[in-house]
């Protein structure tokens, strides 16, 4: 047993952080946040390119051939990042929805009954089956544009994630091949995104509390502050071990207590953050509004807690 | 990054099943929890036979008598020896875990071959005699004085919560021999037998009604200067070692239980119709949930000390588990307070004990306070308060 990354994981993990470096950091972000938040087209095609959306599709078929551990490790990197964009959706559909895996098409998705993110601008749409736990649903493509015409929009919490709602029933194409693990699939990459939001608000914290003093000291000497920073990496060490795993055994029940630890870790985190931060954590300044918003939104979507508990009390005996 | 344990492994893990299977059905019923002389007389037995079949001190270096097997094999024994309801470390905790432990990183080759046998072998069973009335998180604030008299110590001090003083041989014992120096500087580690004229051990009561710790006097206790581990005044840098190895590995059996008896707690809510109600199942769903990333996390700190190579003191990762693990286990019982209802108060039904017991998780080997200091200033960096 070796379950640590090995050094060809690191290298990936590496390289992912230094790409979205250099194409999505603080300054682009925040510079997204103001123009607006349409998927940035050529960094959409500049992730395909890079693999982001083909890393599990086979070498035969244009793809880099790695596995749910690796992609973990990317969605990990798109969590810290807040890379906005559809982008589990694009990735489960690279493969059946043509341009999916270079990133020249946009795939959203439609979980029944939940308000649906980036539909405005994308090109292809899943539409997931029913089903309360991760076991039971499939997932079918359906047309994007009927779709959005009876939408309507939701003034969205995220400002970097616009969301649509809809009402009517959507006709879904037949099931794809091996959809039924689509929302497992997509529920482990959404806790990743969780984990790497975690850690990330977990480091933001750790660095304003050394750096910010009050009664003559750095606030993070107080323990009152030090207390909640060592929850947090407590909360996001945890998540991480129960991401990596499910990742690792791809089993449902796993991946359901992966997403409801890190959901827990997200937010959790993203709160004592900005308590953190104290009156800076309340404005629009810092960018910790974002990853809270962003972790709640992700909480709602895949598999929510009362669901990811109901399948892990039937896992009991 | 996998899970998937290696043939040779496998084969580890194969020859301890078979092997508890022929053992297990031959031992005494459990002693009651509250009487020690029979905890010890159980819990040695049982050491005996690990001894006996090679399994004692399976992941100790070779050069102190243990097996040097590896961090995972020795993870797989504590796995399995739980799944199998083997008994507990119980009376041999101290030795086997710390005591031990310290001695073969610390010890010389003269202390190890007197004091590590009897500890795999479970003919001798320690104590651990560091916290004093007015230093318990404040560890190296303790009073008792160790005077120099020839080639011996002269002690003299108190010390209290002392885990099975009662039936103890030997104490690893903290006391001060510079009050000079400034606190952490003025401290040594002794060995002290427990049957030295001079020591006075009083059972102290526990809020469960058992006599698991006492309090222990020492009035001009004699300890030969031939059983100090580590320099004169280095006893805290010794104790830190000690406590690492306190931290590292002793909660993993631990979280096995805790599955079986969440399995447990579904079979009961399911048999006395409390499964329907949504609310208690889904506590139950998420412990689960915090039950398996508990164990993953072992397998990756496991993972970790393998990686850095044998003989490694374990890391502060120790302090990540204890944190969550210790209020994980207070609300497993929490939940089981819930499924058992009107028997809830019941001390003969099971999960009440312990329920009781799970309140010295937060406490002992390090209040969860202190662990956040821990978490914070080793792995965060923060600054260092008052
Ligand atoms: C079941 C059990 C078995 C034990 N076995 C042994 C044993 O075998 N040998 C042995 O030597 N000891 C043993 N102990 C003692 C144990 O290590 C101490 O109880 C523990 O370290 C806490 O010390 P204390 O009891 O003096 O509490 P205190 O240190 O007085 O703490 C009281 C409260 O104040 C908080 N506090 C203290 N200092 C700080 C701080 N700096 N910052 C924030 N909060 C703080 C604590 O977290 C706690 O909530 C045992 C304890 C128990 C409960």
């Amino acid at each position: 047993m070796d379950f640590q990354l090995s050094d060809d994981q690191r290298a990936l993990r590496a390289g992912v952080r230094e790409l979205l470096a250099g194409r999505f950091g603080r300054d682009r972000m925040r510079v997204a946040l103001d123009d607006g938040t349409g998927v940035d087209r050529a960094l959409w095609r500049e992730l395909g390119e890079a693999g982001f959306f083909a890393l599990r599709l086979p070498e035969a078929e244009g793809g880099v051939g790695l596995g749910l551990p690796e992609a973990v490790l990317l969605f990990e990197e798109a969590g810290r990042s807040l890379l906005p964009g559809p982008l589990i959706a694009t990735h489960l559909a690279a493969g059946p929805v043509k341009g999916a895996a270079q990133g020249e098409t946009v795939v959203a998705v439609l979980d029944p009954g939940q308000p649906v993110a980036h539909l405005g601008e994308a090109d292809a749409l899943l539409v997931l089956g029913p089903g309360n736990g991760p076991r039971e649903s499939g997932a079918a493509p359906a047309d994007v544009t009927p779709v959005r015409d009876a939408a309507t929009p939701v003034r969205s919490m995220d400002p970097f994630t616009p969301l649509w709602r809809v009402a009517d029933p959507v006709e879904a194409g037949e099931p794809l091949p091996g959809g039924g693990r689509l929302r497992d699939e997509g529920a482990l990459l959404a806790a990743a995104e969780q984990l790497g939001s975690a850690a990330r608000t977990t480091e933001m914290a750790v660095q304003h509390a050394g750096e910010r003093e009050q009664f003559g000291s750095p606030i993070g000497s107080f323990q009152a502050v030090k207390h909640l920073c060592a929850g947090m990496l407590v909360r996001a060490e945890l998540a991480r071990c129960a991401v990596y795993a499910a990742a690792v055994t791809a089993d449902p029940v796993e991946i359901a207590g992966a997403k409801l630890l890190a959901d827990d870790a997200a937010v959790r985190n993203a709160r004592d953050c900005l308590q953190v931060h104290g009156g800076m954590g309340f404005t629009w300044e810092a960018d910790v509004h974002l990853h809270l918003k962003r972790a709640w939104l992700r909480s709602g979507q895949w598999l929510t807690a009362a669901a990811a508990e109901e399948v892990l009390a039937g896992d009991l005996c | 990054m996998d899970l998937a344990y290696t043939q040779e492994e496998q084969e580890f893990r194969a020859r301890l099943r078979e092997w508890l299977a022929v053992v297990l059905p031959g031992l005494p019923p459990k002693p009651r929890p509250d009487d020690w002389p029979g905890r010890r007389a159980y819990d040695t037995a049982w050491q005996r036979m690990l001894y006996d079949a090679g399994y004692a001190g399976l992941h100790w270096p070779v050069d102190a008598g243990g097996r040097g097997a590896t961090p995972t094999q020795h993870l797989i024994f504590l796995e399995e020896t739980e799944k199998a309801g083997a008994p507990y470390v119980g009376a041999n905790f101290v030795g086997l875990l710390h005591a031990g432990p310290t001695i073969a990183a610390e010890g010389t080759s003269e202390q190890r071959a007197r004091w590590l046998p009897p500890v795999l072998s479970g003919d001798e069973i320690w104590c651990q005699g560091f916290s004093e009335p007015d230093a318990g998180s404040d560890l190296a604030a303790l009073r008792t004085r160790a005077v120099r008299d020839g080639d011996h110590y002269v002690v003299s001090g108190s010390k209290i919560w002392t885990s099975h003083a009662e039936v103890a041989d030997w104490c690893e014992l903290l006391v001060r021999t510079d009050p000079a120096a400034p606190k952490h500087r003025g401290i040594t580690w002794l060995a002290m037998e427990m049957d030295a004229p001079g020591v006075t051990v009083r059972p102290l009561r526990t809020l469960a009604g058992s006599t698991e710790f006492a309090e222990m006097f020492l009035d001009e206790v004699r300890v030969p200067v031939s059983h100090r581990v580590g320099a004169e005044n280095d006893g805290w840098r010794v104790t830190m070692v000690t406590l690492s190895f306190e931290r590292g590995t002793a909660f993993v059996g631990e979280v096995v239980a805790c599955r079986r008896t969440l399995d447990a707690l579904a079979a009961e809510a399911r048999r006395g119709g409390r499964w329907d109600d949504p609310v208690l199942r889904r506590r139950l769903g998420r412990l689960n949930a915090e039950f398996r990333a508990l164990w993953r996390l072992t397998q990756w700190n496991v993972s970790e000390a393998q990686r850095a190579g044998a003989g490694g003191v374990p890391g502060t990762g120790g302090s990540v588990f204890k944190l969550r693990y210790s209020h994980a286990r207070q609300e497993l019982y929490e939940a089981a307070a819930e499924v058992l209802g009107a028997d809830s108060a019941d001390l003969d039904r099971e999960w009440v004990l312990d329920r009781l017991s799970s309140l010295s998780y937060t406490i002992a080997a390090g209040t969860s306070q202190i662990q956040r200091n821990i978490v914070a200033e080793r792995i965060l960096g923060l600054p260092k308060g008052r």
